[in-house]
């Protein structure tokens, strides 16, 4: 995705100027470059093409090295997420539990599939593995922190309600 | 050093560090690998070269495991045979089986793994990736499919070629090697250079160009010297012998000291294919009422021998004037050079030289005693500090360019670029110096000045190996930083930042090209250069000296024999007596000329020169004031003309000779470095095309001069016994790796650095020149506010016409770019593409537009291999007066944007 279709990045010039202040604190550090695309990432919300170059030009490394390190890491990611992430559980007891009739419930209420962003940025869906709380399944984790536990379809539109502002 | 280690139960001893890979090879038992390559660097990533070690409880990979003393190593058992077929199977267990079909069919380490160990289909089963190939590229083609993720493609672009444009992106099975951000090759920043495809163990990264032309086994190869530039690259040629087609290209693995035992560029990997273009002239032409019509060579060779001993009667030996080539071998342009002596007693015989470094020749002859690369390609590992200037080794002398990228993010190297342009290698710079075209005198001489003014001088070798000293600190005074800074427009603490950097650095080493030479003062600039190393005791050891990179393959070497006017081979002046008389007497003729003749400057046009013999070259593109050039050749009385095609020069010749092109030949081409390396005939020459040493000789022959040489090898026999510096070069010594010259005998073993003990003036001593500057003879005005500079770009070869005849650089970069800067570009209303008029004082050319910040303000930069937008019909001949070199890099421009509609009438 380049910048012109990034409106996150668009919306958030400023932004470089935090990472690079944010870079030149930790370029000598060894190992920069983890630090580097966690914050990145924390700032732009993911990690576009453009702000792997950036970020390889600021450190003088090459851009496919960033690539490389980007791609081998499950948590960066160079897709735009939204501002809240509806995480499913997929494991086997909330799948059993009826887990993908949630996701199929989420997917119809937010017109987006799997890893995609809705229209006005607020959401995105992920599928997950399991988060440790089979005896609550099936569960939803928004964010980092709200969780839901014996999620059935129908109350899927109420838990998203909270998030609509 | 002794490491004693026991292979398979034998003893066996070495004499320096080493892994177990090497030392098994060395003991003559072949491990296999897929992974490994002697040129980068070993990860054990593929586990095919696994051993037995006693003490190691796993199996060991050979290729990362130091030998170390007393070691115990099998290579053969039962245990290491099913781990390598294991490893084999699950290779095989998503490669796909298309052997059949396969570009590398004969030449896969899979396959050829597979057949030896036997294994029909995997036992694992077959899962392939279902990847759509990359085919994005003009040059490589990349089927990820049949990815073995061996990394080879990685990492010789990473640490070879220094642009590491692949990465292993994704993780575990996912893992391939991609571009940045996982765009097609094409789109990346990817230079061409085939590395990857000439690494890659399998077929998953292929030469395009070369796809499905050839199965492997039906390709013989040679081993040859690559034709562009002065680098020198060994290459193995790929021809197949049926259709006597060049099919691709490989790097040599024999001579590592010049290209890494991998590197190729662009050029070197895939611009052969004007050898086999069909634009190739294969019949002798004679011009017959304007038109040229195919003649046999009896007859061409015996009107060319009549009208040249026609024009020798009428106007003698004053009224001809004989080119030789930087692209020929070195036997062709001492045969072409003693044709000229001894056959018309005339010195008039010049070659391109003239136009890149015959600045080089004359400054570094005066400060050293000697005019040529002081040190050579691979002891730049060893400097600290490198001061490049005028130079674009990137893109001009890229497997160098790749090299100087490595020492700097390798070693650390600290990088000066001085140069108008700001070129690629200014992104690796600690200081970029950002001076006024033309102002190099003043600038060296600055750095001089403050070098001088706070006692960073070597004192101690400006005492023991210098003369002059004291004068040339007394024409400094001129060259304080306030007044260079109001000369070059560079400000003052930079000029102190760069001074002291190189002043202080361990080792320095200047290296610069055309950008010092190409000007009305380039040997003086050639000169503030040497200054500058005399002075901070930069010379004669190893990451130093004064390095010009020669531009074509063969200009050290046309120099070297003696295709100049005022020297024999080696250097030997036609004005001494004892050289007339040497040359008399080993020729076999009386009244050698002691004058010095014209250089192909001041010959072509000269009132004079009424007849012209060119052996392969194409000055109506390649020297100043194009319009001029083109004039004075159709004027001539009698042209002849040897080349592999027809030219914007020999147009206007009256007969021209069909050459065999470098591929067609033997011979010797003497590198940037002094090394005299081998060329070798690959494919049989195209039409009835000759040897232009063949030419040559059956000229003479009919003129009257016996020559009677049966090969290449003869004639360098004979270079050898007059020859001092070459006397050493028996081609059975230079098979593999060359020589470098001085080489003074059978066993001296050639010089890799000179000036080790004392110049090689007749004292001993350098010599510094006191300096003066003066503004360039043309600048910007009011009419013409542009600076104009011309050069190379990297996928083109000066005059075009063996790389615009090869398909894919073609359209890589089909027409000439007019380089300027994004704030001039914006203040004349142009942007990319757009075209432009451009003017000067002698003509005008129309191209498109590329703004990029790689010109600075001010300053349009035209590539000049593009005839229909030829760069030279703008430049001037304004001569340095000493080399009688053009000022290619000076000249006062206007730019005027032009409408479509105006540019098609």
């Amino acid at each position: 995705m380049s910048l012109e279709q990034c409106t996150v990045c668009a919306r958030h010039e400023t932004l470089y100027q935090e990472l690079d202040a944010f870079i030149e604190k930790n370029r000598h550090r060894p190992g920069a470059l983890i630090e580097v695309l966690h914050k990145a990432q924390s700032l732009f919300g993911f990690l576009p093409a453009e702000v792997q170059a950036f970020i390889a030009k600021q450190l003088g490394i090459p851009e496919s090295t960033v690539f490389g390190v980007v791609t081998f890491y499950h948590y960066f990611t160079m897709k735009p997420r939204g501002q809240n992430q509806v995480k499913v559980c997929l494991g086997t007891a909330c799948y059993v539990k009826g887990a993908d009739r949630v996701l199929e419930r989420l997917k119809e209420e937010l017109k987006v599939g799997i890893e995609e962003v809705t229209q006005d940025g607020r959401f995105s869906i992920h599928e997950v593995r399991c988060l440790g709380a089979c005896s609550m399944a099936p569960v939803v984790l928004i964010g980092e922190k709200d969780f839901f536990g014996r999620v059935t379809p129908d109350e899927v539109p109420k838990i998203l309600k909270k998030y609509r502002g | 050093m002794q490491i004693n280690a026991f292979i398979d139960g034998k003893p066996y001893s070495f004499d320096r560090p080493m892994t177990v890979l090497e030392a098994c090879k060395e003991a003559g038992r072949e491990i296999p690998t897929i992974c490994y390559h002697p040129s980068v660097k070993s990860i054990g990533a593929c586990r095919i070269c696994v051993v037995e070690v006693e003490g190691f409880r796993n199996l060991q990979a050979a290729c990362t495991l130091p030998l170390s003393d007393g070691m115990k190593i099998k290579t053969q058992s039962p245990r290491i045979t099913s781990s390598r077929k294991m490893n084999i199977e699950l290779l095989l267990s998503r490669h796909p089986n298309v052997c059949m079909t396969c570009e590398s069919n004969g030449n896969c380490k899979l396959q050829a793994l597979a057949y030896e160990y036997g294994i029909e289909e995997p036992a694992y089963g077959v899962q392939l990736r279902g990847l759509e190939p990359d085919d994005s590229s003009l040059f490589i083609y990349r089927d990820l499919n049949k990815c073995i993720q061996c990394q080879l493609c990685v990492r010789v672009c990473d640490e070879v070629e220094n642009m590491s444009i692949y990465s292993m992106a994704y993780r575990g099975y996912e893992s391939l090697p991609e571009p940045p951000f996982g765009l097609p090759l094409g789109s990346s920043q990817c230079v061409s250079c085939g590395q990857c495809a000439s690494i890659c163990p399998v077929g998953a990264i292929v030469e395009k160009p070369s796809m499905g032309k050839a199965r492997w086994w039906e390709l013989k190869a040679v081993k040859t010297t690559c034709p562009y530039c002065g680098v020198g690259c060994q290459l193995d040629m790929y021809y197949h012998p049926k259709t006597n087609e060049i099919i691709k290209v490989m790097p040599s693995e024999e001579n590592p000291e010049v290209n890494d035992g991998i590197a190729t560029c662009v050029k070197g990997k895939f611009g052969f294919e004007f050898a086999n273009h069909p634009d190739r002239l294969k019949k002798p032409l004679i011009r017959r009422d304007g038109k040229f019509v195919e003649v046999e060579w009896e007859e061409a060779l015996d009107y060319t021998a009549d009208r040249l001993k026609e024009m020798l009667r009428k106007y003698g030996p004053e009224g001809i004037g004989l080119l030789g080539s930087a692209k020929c071998t070195n036997e062709e342009n001492y045969i072409l050079q003693k044709f000229s002596r001894a056959v018309f007693k005339t010195n008039n015989v010049d070659h391109c030289a003239r136009l890149c470094h015959a600045s080089t020749v004359a400054g570094l002859a005066m400060s050293f005693g000697s005019g040529a690369m002081t040190n050579n390609l691979l002891d730049i590992q060893h400097a600290d500090v490198i001061l490049l200037t005028g130079s674009n080794p990137p893109e001009n002398h890229p497997v160098y360019g790749s090299r100087i990228k490595k020492t700097i993010r390798e070693n650390g190297t600290k990088l000066i670029v001085a140069d108008p342009r700001k070129t690629e290698l200014v992104d690796y710079a600690t200081i970029w110096i950002n001076h006024k075209p033309g102002t190099d005198i003043a600038l060296f001489s600055g750095l001089l000045h403050i070098i001088a003014a706070e006692n960073l001088a070597d004192e101690t070798f400006i005492a023991e190996r210098t003369e002059k000293w004291e004068e040339m600190k007394e024409s400094l005074k001129g060259f304080d930083p306030k007044t260079v800074s109001e000369i070059t427009g560079v400000p003052v603490d930079l000029l102190y930042k760069a001074a002291r950097l190189y002043a202080e650095a361990e080792n320095a080493a200047i290296i610069y090209a055309m950008g010092i030479t190409q000007h009305a003062c380039g040997t003086h600039n050639v000169i503030s250069l040497a200054n500058l190393a005399m002075a901070t005791g930069n010379l004669g050891r190893p990451g130093v000296g004064v390095n010009p990179l020669r531009g074509q393959n063969n200009v050290q070497g046309a120099c070297d024999v003696g295709a100049l006017p005022n020297v024999y081979s080696g250097y030997q002046r036609v004005g001494d007596p004892a050289m007339k008389k040497k040359f008399e007497e080993f020729w076999g003729v009386t009244g050698l000329p002691t004058n010095i003749g014209l250089p192909v400057t001041e010959m072509i046009g000269h009132p004079n020169i009424k007849a012209m013999f060119v052996m392969g070259e194409n000055p109506a593109v390649s020297d100043p004031d194009s319009e001029h050039v083109e004039k004075s050749l159709a004027a001539l009385e009698f042209f002849a003309d040897t080349d592999i095609f027809i030219t914007e020069s020999n147009v206007y010749a009256d007969v021209i000779l069909p050459a065999a092109s470098t591929f067609e030949k033997d011979g010797t081409f003497t590198n940037t470095e002094r090394r005299v390396q081998r060329i070798r005939k690959v494919i049989e020459p195209i039409g009835e095309s000759k040897p232009d040493w063949w030419i040559v000789q059956e000229l003479s022959k009919r003129m009257g001069y016996e020559m009677n040489y049966q090969s290449a090898e003869d004639i360098m026999n004979e270079i050898r016994r007059c020859t001092p510096s070459y006397a050493g070069m028996a081609y059975h010594r230079m098979e593999k790796i060359g020589l470098q010259w001085p080489c003074r005998s059978d066993e001296d073993p050639g010089t890799s650095i000179l000036h080790t003990q004392k110049f090689a003036h007749p004292d001993g001593k350098g010599k510094f020149t006191p300096m003066t500057y003066n503004d360039p003879p043309e600048t910007p005005d009011a009419e013409y506010p542009f600076y104009l500079s011309t050069g190379r770009i990297l996928y083109h070869y000066h005059t075009g016409t063996m790389t615009r005849r090869v398909k894919a650089i073609h359209e890589k970069e089909p027409e000439v770019k007019i380089e300027i800067n994004p704030t001039d570009a914006s203040s004349l209303g142009v942007k990319t593409d757009d075209l432009v008029r451009l003017t000067s004082r002698r003509g005008s050319i129309e191209g498109k537009v590329l703004v990029t910040e790689r010109s600075v303000p001010g300053l349009v930069f035209v590539p000049f291999h593009f005839a229909e937008a030829r760069a030279n019909t703008l430049t001037g001949n304004f001569l340095d007066p000493i080399a009688k070199i053009p000022s290619f890099k000076v000249s006062a421009v206007k730019i005027e944007k032009i409408d479509h509609k105006t540019a098609e009438v």
